[in-house]
C-alpha cells in the first residue's frame, strides 16, 4: 500500500522534449512508471522513448487516459504548464521546476482551491512507492518498498536519509519531496494526514528545515491528531543568522519561529524525536518498527 | 549574497533589495509623493545637493542595513557647515559591515504623525497581505511582536488584486485619522499595483509621514524583488547592486553558486540547500568547523563541480575539504569527470579532498573518479569524520 501514486497511475509528462524531462521520462520508465504521454506546445505528432506527445495536456488525458502529470517546464513558463494541468481532469501534478515567481505560484495556489486536483511541489524532488512507480527525479535505486513513509522539504536531503533507512533493510510505502519554496501544493501537514490514513505505513520521517513555520505548524498536527509514531530531522542548525531586510516578510511569519531550536522544540513538544544526523533518524524509526 | 544562503535566503522570503533611493525612483514613477532628494557619492556631491535642497536636510546612507538611524547612518543637517560634516562622517563610514559610498540628500519633511504601510506575500496563506499600522516610523518587527493588534492586515486575491474597498478597510481598521484615510488608501492601493508590476517580495513605506496640511509622503521605501522573476524585469536586475563582503563572495557570484563563507576551516561542497546545511552541521556535531556552504545546484556538469573545487580552494581558511554529492539530477559521471578535472592540473593536491558519492550513476562516477588524488567514504557520516580529522591534523 502507498498514498497517492502506484501501478495503476498513468502519467503524463509536460516539458518531454526537454533535456531535463527527456531524460527523467526515460529514467521513470526504467523504474516502472506507466508514463502514457507527453505534452509540448508545438510538438504534436512526435515520441519520445516511444511515448506519444500531444500539443496540449488537455489531448493528453483525452487520448491516453492520464490521471497524473510530471512538469518539466521552464521556470517562465512553469506556471502556465501548471494551470494547464490543473483545468485538466487529473488527480495529481507534480511540479518539478525550480524558480518558478513566487507571485504565480500565489495565482496557482487561489487556483488549487477552486479544483480538485492535488499539486506537489514546485521545486521538488516529486513522489515515489517503492517498487511501484515513481513520479519525479528521486533516484530510484535507493528506495526499498516497506512501511514508512516519509515526506520532506529538500531533495537531496530526502535521499540521504532513505539511504539511512535502506540501507538497515527499512523500507518506504511512499516519499514525497513536497519542495522548499515559500509557496506549495501540498504540505507537511497535507502528507501526514495521508500517512496516518494509510494503513501500511506504520512510521513516519518527516525532514524540515530552517525558514518558514510549518514544521511548528506540523508538529502541532502531529502531536494533537496522529497516533503512527514521527521521527523528525531540521536542517540548518548551524545556519549564521542572516541580515533580514525585509520587515514586512518577518511581520507576516512572526518573531522567534523558522529557527531549527523553534522547529527542534515543536517536534519534541509534540513527542516526535529528532535526530542529530540522518542516522540517528534511522535509528528512530528502528525502534518505532 | 550577503550572509545567508541564497537558496535559504529564498525559503525566507530574501530577496533583491533595491536601494532606498531606487527604490523612490520608482515610488515617484508611480504616483507616492517622495520628498526632493538628490544622490551624492561624495562631500563635494552632497553639499551642492544640500544647497540645491536647502535646510534642514536629511543625508541617509545607502546600503542594505535595517536600523540606519540608530546606527548614524542617518543625520539632519541645518546648515551648510554641518552638511559637509556629516556628508564626511557618512560616507565611507562602515554601518554593520557595509562600507557607504553613497547618501540620499533628502529635503526633511515637517510631520505631525508617522504612518506604517506595506505589502509583502504572507507564505503561510499563500497569499499577498496588505498592512496599514499608526505605529510608524519605529522598528515594525517590534511592535508586530509587542502588539499585534497595532497592525491592520488585509489579505489580497492575487486573481483579482487589491479591491478599493479592501484599502479603505486596512486604513480604517488601522485606525487612521479620517482626514486622510482616503490619501493613505490610495497609497496602500498604489503599493499594491507596483509590488505587483515589479514582482516584489516586500514593498514598505515607513514612515509614511503626515504633514501639518494633512499631506502624506514617503519618507523611506523598501522595495525587495524576487530573485525569481528578475528574468522578466531587465531593468531591476540592472539596478541590483552587488556588495560582497569578500573577493571569495564575488568570485562565487561569477560562477553562479550559492555560497556563504564562514569562520571554520573544513570547506564544503555539495548538491541541494537542505543536503548542503546538514553536512554544515554534522560538520559541527563531529567537532569541526565548516569554513562555507556551498552549494553547486542540481544537475551541475563537470566544469561546475572543478570550478566549485576552485572556489573552496581559493579559501586560504580551508585546511581539508568533503565533497557530498547525492544525486537526482546530479550525475555521478560528471560529478566525477569535474573533480578530476580539478584535481589533474595540480602537481600536488593542495588540500587533502574526501569524496562521497551517491545516488544517480554513482557507480560510473565512482569508475571515473581518479582515487589517487581523493579519498572515498561510502557514508555522509564517515565522510564528514574523515574530513574533520584531516582539518585537526592541518591544525596540529
Amino acid at each position: 500500500m502507498s498514498i497517492l501514486v502506484d501501478n495503476d497511475t498513468r502519467v503524463v509528462v509536460q516539458g518531454i522534449t526537454g533535456g531535463e524531462g527527456r531524460f527523467h521520462t526515460e529514467q521513470m520508465m526504467e523504474y516502472g512508471t506507466n508514463v502514457v504521454a507527453g505534452a509540448v506546445p508545438g510538438k504534436g505528432g512526435e515520441d519520445v522513448a516511444g511515448v506519444p506527445v500531444y500539443d496540449t495536456v488537455d489531448a493528453a488525458v483525452e487520448a491516453e487516459d492520464a490521471d497524473a502529470s510530471v512538469v518539466f517546464v521552464p521556470p517562465a513558463f512553469a506556471s502556465d504548464a501548471v494551470f494547464e494541468a490543473l483545468d485538466t481532469d487529473l488527480d495529481l501534478v507534480v511540479a518539478i521546476t525550480e524558480g518558478i515567481p513566487t507571485q504565480d505560484m500565489a495565482k496557482v495556489n487561489k487556483r488549487l482551491s477552486e479544483v480538485d486536483t492535488r499539486l506537489i511541489g514546485p521545486n521538488c524532488p516529486g513522489i515515489i512507492t517503492p517498487g511501484e512507480t515513481k513520479l519525479g527525479i528521486l533516484p530510484g535505486s535507493i528506495f526499498d518498498s516497506g512501511n514508512v513513509g516519509l515526506v520532506s522539504r529538500s531533495g537531496t536531503l530526502t535521499y540521504q536519509v532513505v539511504d539511512n533507512l535502506t540501507s538497515r533493510g527499512i523500507g518506504q510505502s511512499t516519499a514525497i519531496g513536497i519542495g522548499g519554496d515559500p509557496i506549495i501544493g501540498t504540505d507537511f501537514i497535507d502528507a501526514l494526514e495521508l500517512f496516518e490514513n494509510d494503513p501500511d505505513t506504520e512510521a513516519v520521517v518527516m525532514c524540515g528545515e530552517i525558514g518558514g513555520e510549518d514544521e511548528e505548524a506540523a508538529a502541532k498536527f502531529i502531536g494533537e491528531y496522529m497516533d503512527t509514531p514521527v521521527a523528525g530531522f531540521i536542517a540548518g542548525r548551524t545556519a549564521p543568522p542572516g541580515k533580514r531586510m525585509g520587515h514586512a516578510g518577518a511581520i507576516v511569519s512572526g518573531s522567534g519561529t523558522g529557527t531549527a531550536e523553534s522547529k527542534i522544540r515543536a517536534l519534541n513538544d509534540a513527542g516526535v524525536p529528532v535526530g542529530d544526523t540522518p542516522n540517528e533518524v534511522a535509528d528512530y524509526v528502528e525502534e518505532f518498527l | 549574497m550577503n550572509g545567508f544562503y541564497a537558496k535559504a535566503r529564498h525559503r525566507l522570503n530574501l530577496a533583491m533589495r533595491l536601494h532606498e533611493y531606487q527604490a523612490k525612483e520608482i515610488f515617484a514613477d508611480t504616483g507616492i509623493p517622495v520628498p526632493e532628494s538628490r544622490l551624492a557619492t561624495s562631500v563635494e556631491e552632497a553639499v551642492a545637493a544640500a544647497e540645491d535642497i536647502g535646510y534642514p536636510c536629511a543625508i541617509k546612507a545607502q546600503v542594505h542595513v535595517g536600523g540606519r538611524g540608530k546606527a548614524g547612518g542617518i543625520k539632519l543637517a541645518d546648515d551648510e557647515g554641518e552638511a559637509e560634516a556629516y556628508a564626511e562622517d557618512i560616507l565611507g563610514m562602515d554601518l554593520k559591515g557595509y562600507t557607504v559610498d553613497q547618501v540620499l540628500v533628502e529635503e526633511a519633511v515637517d510631520f505631525t504623525n508617522e504612518l506604517y504601510v506595506g505589502v509583502t506575500m504572507d507564505r503561510g496563506e499563500g497569499k499577498p497581505v496588505a498592512m496599514v499600522s499608526t505605529r510608524g516610523g519605529v522598528d515594525i518587527e517590534e511592535v508586530a511582536a509587542e502588539d499585534p493588534e497595532a497592525i491592520a492586515r488585509e489579505h489580497v486575491d492575487p486573481a483579482f488584486g487589491m479591491h478599493p474597498y479592501q484599502a479603505r478597510k486596512a486604513v480604517y481598521d488601522a485606525g487612521v485619522d479620517p482626514a486622510i484615510a482616503g490619501d493613505v488608501a490610495k497609497v496602500l492601493r498604489t503599493l499594491y499595483d507596483l509590488w505587483t508590476a515589479n514582482d516584489a517580495s516586500d514593498a514598505e513605506i515607513n514612515p509614511l509621514m503626515v504633514t501639518a496640511d494633512d499631506e502624506v509622503i514617503a519618507a523611506d521605501a523598501v522595495l525587495n524583488v524576487d530573485d525569481d522573476a528578475l528574468f522578466r524585469h531587465p531593468e531591476l536586475a540592472e539596478m541590483e547592486e552587488e556588495t560582497f563582503e569578500d573577493d571569495l563572495e564575488k568570485k562565487a557570484h561569477e560562477y553562479d553558486f550559492d555560497y556563504v563563507r564562514l569562520s571554520g576551516n573544513v570547506g564544503i561542497i555539495g548538491n541541494g540547500a537542505g543536503l548542503v546545511m546538514t553536512t554544515l552541521d554534522l560538520v559541527d556535531y563531529y567537532g569541526g568547523d565548516p569554513a562555507n556552504f556551498l552549494d553547486v545546484g542540481g544537475g551541475a556538469k563537470a566544469d561546475r563541480i572543478a570550478n566549485a573545487l576552485d572556489m573552496v580552494f581559493s579559501d586560504d581558511n580551508v585546511d581539508a575539504v568533503v565533497f557530498n554529492i547525492f544525486g537526482g539530477i546530479t550525475r555521478g559521471d560528471e560529478v566525477a569527470k569535474g573533480i578530476n578535472e580539478a584535481l589533474e592540473q595540480f602537481d600536488e593536491v593542495p588540500k587533502p579532498v574526501v569524496v562521497r558519492l551517491a545516488g544517480t550513476n554513482a557507480e560510473e562516477g565512482m569508475e571515473i573518479l581518479n582515487t589517487d588524488l581523493v579519498n572515498v567514504e561510502g557514508t555522509l557520516e564517515d565522510a564528514v569524520q574523515r574530513a574533520v580529522e584531516f582539518a585537526k591534523e592541518v591544525e596540529a
